[in-house]
């Protein structure tokens, strides 16, 4: 078994409620944190453990959390990114439902270190039944006095709150974010100035993910320096991997970084193998944006050296032979997969998903959504395929904000790997026709 | 069917505590959970007389609120069936078998994707990804999410809501006692 930091009493019944997650030693790191410790050190302990931020840029939080402006008399915030929509990743939802406490520790800890008096979770509206169970948990956390004014009788006082979105992944863009929280439309803003600087209300904001956060009271609990001696190398720690597709355990896993990605996929302890045990055929690792990586290419690098579930490990060969950890949104696709197929629904995805702030991801996300479009339905052309090519690699990099390199890669990595099935898409539609490239429910259902 | 655009006094008052979470003179922070409740309480959508009166209680322009609502995938600016259901179609989904769960749908209602039935009651719409892929397919309705779906589980589903024929909204689950 591998060590588990957040999900360690995933099974202890009650766990959602703050009597029994006291018992299981929560709320520790509040304590220790506001009676024993200074803020900066709180930091420091945070910079110590080489976490980096969980939601998929894999930025250090500690860094980050350095680089707050604190001018005196200016507010400042933390707000949490709740907004989980990457396609395939679904690991905060499951941590926010089941142990909601273990992300209201984190705020009070992390609040307490970046001197914010209010924070806010800004969690995707399709998530509503989520959001109650965090307003529960909030209440039970004031109730408690671990929320509100002189928390557990010290000077620190601190106000809690969740805010739903409506519907729209490039809030998870940490700009848009924040201009949604401000009740407007989710387009990412301009950078610099970086929400260290100018965030929520114009003011000095931190934007971190859930799991992020959470993270932060294990770190205070056991100190940075023991914390960085779990994982690999520069990925510290533990990891929530989201895993879906073709799997026989679909779920969320809390990781050490350095697992072999052969070990994930096939033990019984995580995915428990490909169903129907057919063969695997490819794999996005961390939620669509990233790579898509075929069998021999996840399972070992280029060099031959086995994968393993690590930053570095999977970025190794850059986007000619790898991909990213990114969020951890892990999907398995089997040998009946049509990558083609999937692509189109990504692309629709991406168009759908475009803010339409900028030309090339607005206009490129359509193009290819529709070139793709053809190219299922069996009227693609021969040009298609490097058609796809030019316009994402005019998209990638021209944008305010990620979501048009997010949108590039997937099309890149998919024709660099697969060109031939788009070959065959395109030069032998009659024989696509009629195949199904998915499961039907009843075949599952079984399974 | 239409009633007069107004919340009654305890959705007024709950109105006012979202609106003071925020920083004196940013209370229009509260405009996308606000737009949340007045659908919730006008017929499922935000015709222009609901987003004019929740301008007029943000004290803001109407624009402000349109073009929010216009930008949010879940808020509907055309009325919907009583239950809007809501199938994920993105990768995750795809592959193990949303579209056969969209084609259930439309045969078993008698519509297309995009459509309602004549009753009022159901109307099926396709959405991009829920963050509910490890129990694929799914489907949302209101604040449920109904996760690894068979068609016997989408019958079952469609008898039962036929059956309280009440409407479904995002806020349903007591939210008046927990926003």
């Amino acid at each position: 078994m591998g060590k588990k930091l957040l999900l360690e009493h995933i099974n202890v019944p009650g766990i959602e409620t703050l009597e029994v997650y006291r018992q299981k030693g929560g709320y520790a790191s509040v304590e220790k944190a506001l009676k024993t410790m200074t803020p900066n050190d709180v930091v420091e302990e945070v910079k110590k453990s080489g976490l980096r931020g969980r939601g998929g840029a894999g930025f250090p939080t500690g860094m980050k959390w350095s680089f707050l402006y604190k001018p005196e008399g200016v507010e400042r915030y933390l707000v949490c990114n709740a907004d989980e929509s990457e396609p395939g990743t679904f690991k905060d939802r499951f941590l926010m439902e089941h142990i909601p406490h273990s992300l209201i520790e984190g705020m009070i800890t992390s609040s307490f270190a970046l001197g914010a008096k209010t924070s806010y979770i800004y969690i995707r509206g399709e998530y509503f039944y989520v959001a109650r169970i965090l307003e529960k948990a909030i209440d039970e956390a004031y109730a408690a006095g671990l929320l509100g004014k002189n928390i557990l009788g010290t000077d620190f006082s601190h106000d809690c709150y969740v805010q739903v979105g409506a519907g729209a992944y490039i809030c998870g863009e940490e700009t848009a974010l924040l201009e949604s929280l401000e009740g407007k439309r989710g387009n990412p803003r301009i950078k610099p100035p970086f929400p260290a600087i100018a965030g929520l209300y114009g003011c000095p904001t931190v934007v971190n993910n859930v799991e992020t956060i959470a993270t932060v009271c294990p770190i205070i609990n056991m100190g940075g320096e023991e914390y960085a001696k779990i994982g690999i190398g520069r990925s510290t720690g533990t990891k929530l991997i989201s895993a879906s597709g073709h799997i026989n355990k679909p779920g969320t896993y809390e990781i050490e970084l350095g697992l072999p990605v052969e070990e994930f996929i096939y033990s019984e302890e995580y995915c428990g193998g490909i169903i129907n045990g057919n063969k695997l055929k490819a794999v996005v690792a961390g939620g669509s944006s990233v790579p898509v990586l075929p069998a021999h290419l996840i399972l070992k690098t280029e060099k031959g050296e086995p994968r393993l579930m690590s930053y570095e490990s999977l970025s190794e060969g850059g986007f000619v032979s790898g991909s990213m950890l990114g969020s951890g949104g892990f999907i398995v696709y089997d040998e009946t997969t049509s990558i083609v197929k999937n692509l189109y629904t990504f692309a629709r995805f991406y168009h759908h998903e475009s803010c339409g702030q900028c030309s090339p991801c607005r206009e490129g996300t359509g193009w290819m959504e529709k070139i793709l479009h053809r190219i299922v339905e069996g009227h693609g052309k021969p040009s298609d395929i490097d058609l796809l090519w030019d316009i994402q690699r005019k998209i990638e990099g021209n944008t305010i904000c990620p979501l048009g390199d997010a949108a590039a890669w997937p099309v890149a990595s998919a024709i660099r790997h697969f060109r031939a099935e788009f070959e065959e898409y395109i030069n032998h539609p009659e024989k696509i026709k009629d195949i199904k490239h998915y499961y039907s429910v009843h075949q599952l259902a079984g399974a | 069917m239409s009633k007069e655009i107004k919340f009654n006094e305890e959705t007024l008052a709950l109105v006012h505590k979202l609106m003071n979470r925020y920083p004196e003179g940013k209370h229009k922070s509260a405009l996308l959970p606000i737009l949340h409740i007045a659908q919730a309480e006008f017929d499922g959508w935000l015709s222009p007389a609901t987003m004019d009166y929740v301008a007029s209680i943000l004290k803001i322009q109407s624009i402000e609120v349109y073009e929010v609502a216009s930008f949010y995938s879940m808020y509907n600016l055309k009325p919907v069936g009583k239950c809007l259901l809501e199938v994920c179609r993105t990768s995750s989904c795809w592959v193990r078998g949303a579209e056969d769960v969209v084609k259930h749908l439309e045969k078993r209602l008698g519509i297309k994707e995009g459509e309602t039935t004549a009753d009022g009651m159901f109307t099926i719409k396709t959405v991009e990804c829920l963050g509910s892929c490890g129990s694929a397919p799914l489907l949302q309705c209101g604040a449920s999410y109904h996760e690894n779906l068979t068609f016997e589980k989408v019958d079952a589903l469609i008898e039962t809501y036929r059956a309280e024929g009440k409407r479904k909204s995002y806020t349903d689950l007591d939210y008046k006692n927990t926003l």
